[in-house]
């Protein structure tokens, strides 16, 4: 018998870590405009070589190129642009109030803003979102979710609409299709397959949007909700924002080596767009092209969304400790709000001075906002809920026995 | 027997069909589904085929597969699904099909479902109904016959419940069904052709031979947190549900102590006077589950007892339930609490 060699485990290791540069050739780019844009009636199987190339629209000159890149009305670039900037300008400004202990606690989407933003203008009013703690930039996209409330919530103060319960940004916004985010992952993505199957059982004309993180598609929701989506063919987009990072563990060990998140959902039956997420063109077109499959009865659309997570995962992150310093600087895919500012350049629709000009009245904006909520509170300060709110909505009324502890509890 | 207390008004003088407690369950449905263009209902083999225990036969063909159809084998995606459904306006009723199979979906159940209101302050909801069949008795062994209750009713914001008949099956799904929380609704499938009191070596009886299996054919509801004095009786009281209560009714018979009988129905949460009335009154209590003793719901039991009823009791208060071990295949018998060790509890309940 031949002597059989010792089996060795294989655990996926990022390229670079702290004093060692990252090899980003393993994203394996495409060039803007080399990918196709296949017609939205087309079946799983022939969406194969767009769930391992990127689709991409703006070149490196700020052009728009390629089967992708479509009409799109400056003035909804603009748009898209200045809710980037107040955005990026909203988490800033939050991070140094959590660091002053006015809330807890923060997470921003710094590097992936133009993701939420342009899906959340590719999309009509009723649609559904489920959301991860990651898509602020779907409620400020919006000009009906009033950022004083929003930052009422992180502040856990007297006008948190969430009434103290939940942990800063973890938003519900039904009125803005909003889903309530749960803060244990991946469960929102088979209830967005659930919301989209209940449109089409009603006959309804409205379409889900779930959202996940590459490091939660390990959770079995993911994958059920690729079963569920095919099996029933629900009108619902479902996205994968890969930011290669799920706290210190590279997309790697989240399955990412060798092979593409968009990958699944061509296995699943499930028609499947791996595209640049910091291209706000691509995602715009790809949110499009999904968003009308699903209103046609064609079914789901996979989308992996690949970006980088330029900060840390949270307030109570240090990624300096797992990658390296500089590793956004290096990424190849840019900045999303730079990307489209130049395009907007090139188009002469936009300038530098205008760039200035709306940066700083973002910033007068998004401090005034600041400045009213914090008005009505902070963690800090003790202005919060009336601790007998916590026995509400436990169950639609109140029974006896939640009646007989918050008496217990005295207040 | 108490057959319409608490229960809405039009039932006392609806005319009443037999039925087994499957049947019952069905017409619940089937009632709901017509009422309410909202209701759906979905699970493994519940559309063409009906469901494992026949629950839903013939719905798909009345209401249409968009209503009541298969689910693929993912007990997390058939109560995610429910969730999202929930937030959406509908009222999804889905059926885990052995309650031992419920545990993939703990997440959606525990940090979804029963949270979803608390979390959102309203803003979304999921009223669900997540029906299960529980218990042993069929030689199901250790994944056919587990009785979870105790999972659920530690979770806050969930509502848990277990009917013993027909009529009060009917009455609680449909109120479970209209119901705006998440209800977990356990099923003892040993009760699904007919009354079982333990004594697995004689002949079944039907339920169109207890009155408890006439049933109205229309909508009624059964109160919810509303339990039943099943068997009035004075010297001691059994707190009790599900199979559990036939069991505790033959020791009665069979030991000649008058013993109250309690079918909590809603266990959680529950009728807490009623159970306490009782007690009071008896000075005794005897506490009966199908399921494992430790950390079981009948602990809480206790723990209710003698917080509310402690100067009344004249005996310490006994347990009678399912052994710490899983449900054995073979051995199921010596494993169920049958009416031989509920007679033994009543003894030792009226010894001291």
């Amino acid at each position: 018998m031949t002597p059989r060699k010792p089996l060795h485990l294989h655990v996926p290791e990022p390229s670079g870590r702290p004093g060692r540069e990252t090899d980003f050739s393993y994203l394996r780019l495409s060039r803007a405009g080399e990918l196709r844009r296949p017609p939205v009636a087309t079946q799983a199987v022939a969406t194969r070589d767009l769930a391992y190339g990127l689709v991409r629209v703006l070149d490196e000159d700020g052009r728009a190129v390629g089967p992708w890149a479509s009409e799109i009305d400056p003035q909804l670039l603009r748009r898209g642009l200045t809710a980037m900037m107040k955005t990026r300008i909203f988490d800033a400004r939050m991070l140094i109030a959590q660091r002053q202990k006015k809330m807890s606690f923060y997470m921003q989407c710094l590097g992936e803003e133009a993701i939420a933003i342009a899906h959340a203008l590719a999309l009509d009013p009723g649609d559904m979102c489920f959301p991860t703690y990651r898509q602020q930039g779907l409620l400020l996209a919006r000009d009906d979710v009033d950022m004083v409330e929003m930052i009422c919530q992180l502040l856990s103060n007297g006008r948190d609409p969430l009434k103290g319960r939940q942990l800063p940004v973890m938003y519900s916004y039904k009125r803005a299709g909003f889903f309530s985010i749960s803060g244990n992952l991946a469960t929102q993505f088979i209830q967005a397959v659930g919301w989209a199957m209940a449109s089409a059982i009603k006959g309804d004309t409205r379409i889900a949007s779930g959202w996940i993180g590459d490091g939660a598609t390990a959770e079995a929701d993911f994958d059920t909700a690729l079963t569920f989506a095919h099996v029933y063919r629900a009108p619902v987009i479902l996205n994968v924002v890969n930011n290669q990072w799920a706290i210190s563990t590279f997309q790697g060990i989240a399955g990412g080596e060798g092979t593409t998140f968009a990958a699944r959902g061509v296995g699943c039956g499930i028609a499947s767009l791996r595209v640049d997420g910091n291209d706000f063109l691509a995602v715009y077109a790809a949110s499009q092209w999904a968003a009308e499959r699903a209103r046609s009865n064609l079914g789901p659309t996979l989308i992996e969304w690949v970006t980088y997570r330029a900060g840390p995962h949270s307030t109570s992150d240090d990624p300096a400790k797992y990658r390296p310093a500089d590793d956004w600087a290096h990424f190849p895919l840019g900045d999303p709000i730079a990307r489209l500012k130049a395009h907007l350049i090139a188009l002469g629709a936009w300038s530098e001075k205008e760039h200035e000009d709306a940066q700083r009245e973002l910033e007068l904006q998004v401090a005034a906002a600041q400045k009213e909520a914090e008005s009505y509170g902070t963690l800090a300060d003790g202005h919060l809920r009336s601790a007998a709110e916590m026995f509400e909505d436990v169950y639609k009324e109140l029974p006896a026995h939640l009646r007989r502890q918050r008496q217990q509890l005295g207040v | 027997m108490n057959l319409t207390d608490q229960t809405s008004e039009t039932t006392a003088s609806a005319p009443r069909t037999p039925m087994t407690m499957i049947q019952a369950l069905r017409s619940a449905m089937d009632v709901m589904l017509e009422r309410d263009p909202d209701v759906v209902v979905f699970g493994q083999d519940v559309g063409y085929f009906g469901g494992v225990f026949r629950c839903t036969e013939g719905l798909q063909k009345k209401y249409g597969k968009s209503r009541v159809f298969d689910a693929p084998i993912s007990e997390g995606g058939i109560v995610g699904a429910a969730v999202g459904m929930g937030a959406y306006g509908l009222r999804a009723v889905v059926e885990i099909q052995f309650a031992d199979y419920f545990y993939p979906a703990s997440d959606q159940i525990v940090s979804e479902a029963a949270r979803l209101r608390y979390r959102s302050v309203g803003d979304f909801t999921a009223p669900i109904t997540i029906r299960m069949p529980c218990g042993g008795g069929i030689y199901g062994g250790q994944t056919h016959s587990q009785s979870p209750e105790a999972m659920f009713t530690h979770v806050c914001g969930l509502r848990t419940v277990m009917p013993s008949n027909p009529y009060d099956a009917k009455g609680l799904l449909i109120a479970s069904i209209e119901c705006d929380d998440p209800v977990i609704f356990l099923e003892p499938k040993r009760l699904y052709n007919g009354p079982f009191d333990g004594h697995h070596d004689k002949p079944v009886i039907p339920w169109s031979k207890h009155p408890l299996g006439e049933v109205p054919e229309g909508y009624y509801t059964v109160a919810l947190e509303s339990a039943s004095v099943f068997r009035p009786g004075t010297d001691l009281t059994v707190l009790t549900y599900g199979t559990m209560v036939f069991v505790a009714e033959a020791a009665a018979e069979e030991t000649g102590i008058d013993a109250e009988i309690i079918d909590l129905r809603s266990i959680w949460p529950l009728d807490l006077d009623t159970l306490v009335k009782s007690v009071k009154k008896t000075g005794r209590c005897v506490v009966v589950h199908e399921a494992t003793r430790t950390s079981g719901f009948g602990a809480e039991l206790v723990a209710l007892v003698q917080e509310h009823c402690f100067y009344h009791l004249e005996a310490p208060i006994e347990r009678v339930t399912g052994w710490d071990t899983p449900y054995p295949h073979a051995q199921e018998w010596a494993y169920f609490p049958g009416p031989e060790r509920v007679a033994a509890g009543f003894k030792r309940a009226m010894e001291r």
